[in-house]
């Protein structure tokens, strides 16, 4: 199996995404009531490994500040990678997601831009490229040739699009430019795989390798990043076409407001964010960019 | 290495009887440490079998969909730390392609993904040689000389095989464990050493000491008689009691060998006393009769003036004491043989009765005998004075005489005389020339009593003795009873 191909899932998950977009374009008609009774009842946001998702007890916090904020029911939906959170919020499962940029490029038919992260206050983030530590060897990704390099997650930007584009830059087919490769399905094992010694290289989120450092710094000291890629727009939160302007705006607004109180200021903290800002498609631009050369719309 | 040998049976039956329980508690000891770690290798085997089968069904459906993370994650899940610290903690675990190339291992950096497993050392070759048809699973090695022993079982779905699952455990961590039970064994036979080493030191002392004794005895053989065994020192029937109750049976005979040989010794010494003054005394009696008929022929004649006759007179008294006293040397037992009677015994009751009364002793009088014996009367009684005054002689003044007089163990044949006095007892000097003519024990005999009294025993084929017995001096004769007609000497 191809694992450089994004498009390609394992047979199970392409057809049952097939039939779900079926269903999807079947059940047109009945979109508006159950668009009217999501909205009337509780508010669904699809939360990806963009962060560091393992932490249970952060999300509970902002899901009950979330809750108390708007005043609705919110439930935070996880899963184990991108590609699960997309299929939910096509099957407009989710009203709101918070997803990498890359996805959102990919569902830009079908989601609005709501809000984008500030980090270290601005709306940026590059994909850093990682060895273990002790190797002094590799200087860049050229040294990696004929490695394991681990990737996060085929729709991840920072953790698959990049190191490709990368490789692609060389010269090289990114198709057999490493030995093996595999995907850890989260930026957090990217490092460790790295760590570990599984992986020789690994590509990775730098909110999620800095904010390591500081939340388990055994495990992120036990790597070295060789390589940071130009900045590319934060991953956003995004919101369905389907949710209403009240509810966007509303949603957006709660966001724009996080910092502005005390608990919200506390939440950021936790999660090593500054804030949120409005952001705009052109932060994107960069890996639309990247998207075009292998060929992606 | 022959001193050990020569060792004293005291420090030897203890030294080879440590030994013995030292050898004993080591191989005893050596066959549950082999024991221990089989036990251990097979609960090592067990569990990681059980391990082997959870995580091989685990990760068939990751070498299915090549999820290299997944895997890793399954196999590093038994690892718990840097290095495991029980014997049954997995070391590492690693999952092999059908190709012997490694999928995933907990290990990477030493077991690194797609590396020819062949590759990776001696113990991984011998391992996926054997991974071919027929092999037995689960599959256990154990390669001589190296750290690690390996459970391998493969990875199979729906019959198809994908690869294996070998789980590595480093031997290192046994050897505490197994050090620690090496540490409990030893101190569990010290503890009986400890129990058993000083048993066996008394045990063996006691068995050692009869023979030590024994030995130190028989040593001193040739030139002594030793003493007798004293009876508690071994009294037990087993062969070393029956040993020293041959010993004890023998130094008896020794014993009786040794006096009757003295006694015969003496008994010849007296018999050439006898011999000699016979001779001397017939050689003596001879011109002595002449001299006195002389003598008394000179005397009737009546031309002799006074003078002469004085001097006849004491020519007649010194030849007549010599006739005496050779008369008393050459003892005559042929005389008119009568039975012994009961008035015999009166008469000599008598006869003493003066001495007895003069030095005021004691005299126990016990004569049990029937109106006649078959001995020559006029000889026992010459024994029987000779005896009891010498006994009153040798008691002290106020002192105690007995006289026993019977039949000799009740026996039809022999007569029986003991005679006790409470004097001073008799040295070994003295005992050995008791009998012999002029040995006299006190100031005015002339020490020719018991001479003569042992010639007569001696001539009736009778047997005398004396010794010291408790405080008192104890003389036995022995006479044959019987024909009355005796023999001279």
């Amino acid at each position: 199996m191809n694992q450089d191909t994004p498009g390609l899932l394992p047979n199970r998950n392409r057809r049952r995404w097939l039939i779900d977009s079926g269903c999807v374009a079947a059940a047109g008609l009945i979109g508006l009531t159950r668009k009217a009774r999501a909205t009337a009842s509780k508010l669904r946001v699809g939360m990806t490994p963009a962060f560091l998702h393992d932490q249970h007890s952060l999300l509970d916090e902002w899901r009950d500040f979330m809750a108390g904020s708007l005043q609705r029911p919110v439930e935070f939906v996880q899963r184990d990678s991108y590609r699960e959170t997309m299929d939910l919020l096509r099957l407009e499962k989710l009203e709101f997601a918070w997803i990498c940029d890359y996805p959102y490029l990919h569902l830009k038919q079908e989601v609005r831009l709501l809000a984008v992260p500030l980090y270290e206050g601005r709306p940026y983030y590059r994909s850093y490229l990682i060895v273990r530590k002790d190797n002094t060897q590799v200087k860049s990704i050229a040294d990696l040739a004929g490695s394991v390099f681990a990737y996060a997650d085929p729709y991840s930007n920072t953790g698959y699009l990049t190191p490709r584009y990368q490789i692609r830059q060389l010269g090289r087919d990114p198709a057999s430019f490493f030995r093996k490769t595999f995907f850890t399905w989260s930026h957090r094992k990217v490092v460790e795989a790295v760590a570990s010694g599984l992986a020789q290289g690994g590509s990775v989120d730098s909110y999620i390798r800095d904010t390591l450092l500081q939340v388990e710094p055994s495990l992120a000291l036990r790597t070295r990043v060789i390589w940071r890629s130009p900045e590319y727009g934060f991953p956003p939160f995004v919101s369905h076409r389907s949710v209403s302007d009240t509810d966007y705006q509303v949603m957006q607004r709660h966001l724009l407001d996080t910092n502005k109180t005390e608990a919200g200021r506390r939440l950021l903290a936790r999660l090593h964010l500054d804030g949120f800002t409005t952001g705009s498609p052109a932060l994107y631009e960069g890996v639309a960019r990247m998207m075009r050369a292998f060929g992606e719309d | 290495m022959r001193w050990l040998f020569n060792l004293s049976f005291r420090h030897k039956i203890p030294l080879w009887t440590s030994f013995l329980i030292g050898f004993s508690i080591f191989v005893v000891g050596a066959a549950l440490m082999t024991r221990a770690y089989e036990v251990m290798k097979s609960a090592v085997v067990i569990s990681a079998t059980n391990l082997g089968h959870t995580l091989a069904n685990t990760v068939a459906p990751t070498l299915l969909h090549d999820d290299v993370w997944r895997a890793f994650e399954i196999v590093r899940s038994p690892i718990r730390g840097e290095s495991a610290r029980t014997p049954v903690e997995v070391d590492a675990v690693v999952v092999l392609t059908k190709n012997h190339k490694v999928f995933v291992s907990s290990d990477p950096d030493t077991l690194p993904m797609l590396a020819e497993a062949a590759a990776l050392g001696v113990d991984w070759q011998q391992l996926s040689a054997q991974f071919g048809a027929g092999a037995k699973w689960p599959l256990v090695l154990e390669p001589k000389g190296s750290m690690y022993l390996y459970v391998a079982l493969p990875i199979t779905d729906n019959d198809a095989q994908l690869g294996h699952l070998v789980l590595r455990y480093a031997k290192s961590v046994f050897h505490p464990w197994f050090i620690d039970t090496i540490w409990q064994g030893l101190g569990i036979g010290l503890l009986v050493l400890a129990v058993l080493i000083p048993i066996n030191w008394y045990w063996g002392g006691r068995m050692a000491a009869p023979l030590v004794d024994l030995a130190q005895r028989m040593g001193m053989m040739p030139e002594t008689v030793p003493q007798p065994l004293p009876p508690d020192l071994y009294p037990y029937r087993d062969e070393l009691g029956q040993l020293f109750q041959a010993y004890d049976r023998m130094v008896l005979a020794l014993r009786d060998k040794a006096a009757l040989e003295n006694e015969m010794v003496k008994s010849e010494r007296l018999a050439a006393i006898g011999q000699l003054t016979a001779g001397i005394a017939h050689e003596i009696n001879n011109p002595l009769a002449g001299l006195i008929t002389v003598v008394d022929t000179l005397k009737l004649r009546r031309d002799l003036d006074p003078r002469a006759l004085r001097s006849l007179e004491l020519i007649d008294r010194g030849l007549t004491q010599i006739r005496d006293t050779v008369a008393a040397l050459l003892v005559q037992t042929r005389v008119q043989a009568r039975p012994l009677n009961q008035h015999d015994l009166e008469d000599i009751h008598t006869l003493i009765q003066p001495q007895v009364s003069k030095r005021r002793i004691r005299l126990d009088w016990s004569a049990a005998m029937p109106a006649e014996l078959p001995a020559p009367a006029s000889l026992v009684r010459q024994i029987l004075i000779n005896l009891l005054l010498n006994a009153v002689q040798a008691a002290a003044e106020g002192g105690h005489v007995s006289l026993w007089l019977g039949r000799k163990d009740d026996s039809e044949s022999w007569l029986s005389i003991v005679v006790r006095n409470d004097g001073t007892l008799l040295g070994d000097e003295q005992l050995a020339h008791l009998f012999e003519p002029f040995t006299s024990t006190r100031a005015g005999g002339h020490g020719l009593g018991l001479w003569v009294t042992y010639q007569i025993v001696t001539q009736l084929d009778g047997r005398i003795a004396a010794r010291n017995i408790g405080d008192q001096v104890e003389f036995v004769v022995n006479l044959p009873l019987g024909d009355v007609i005796c023999t001279t000497a």
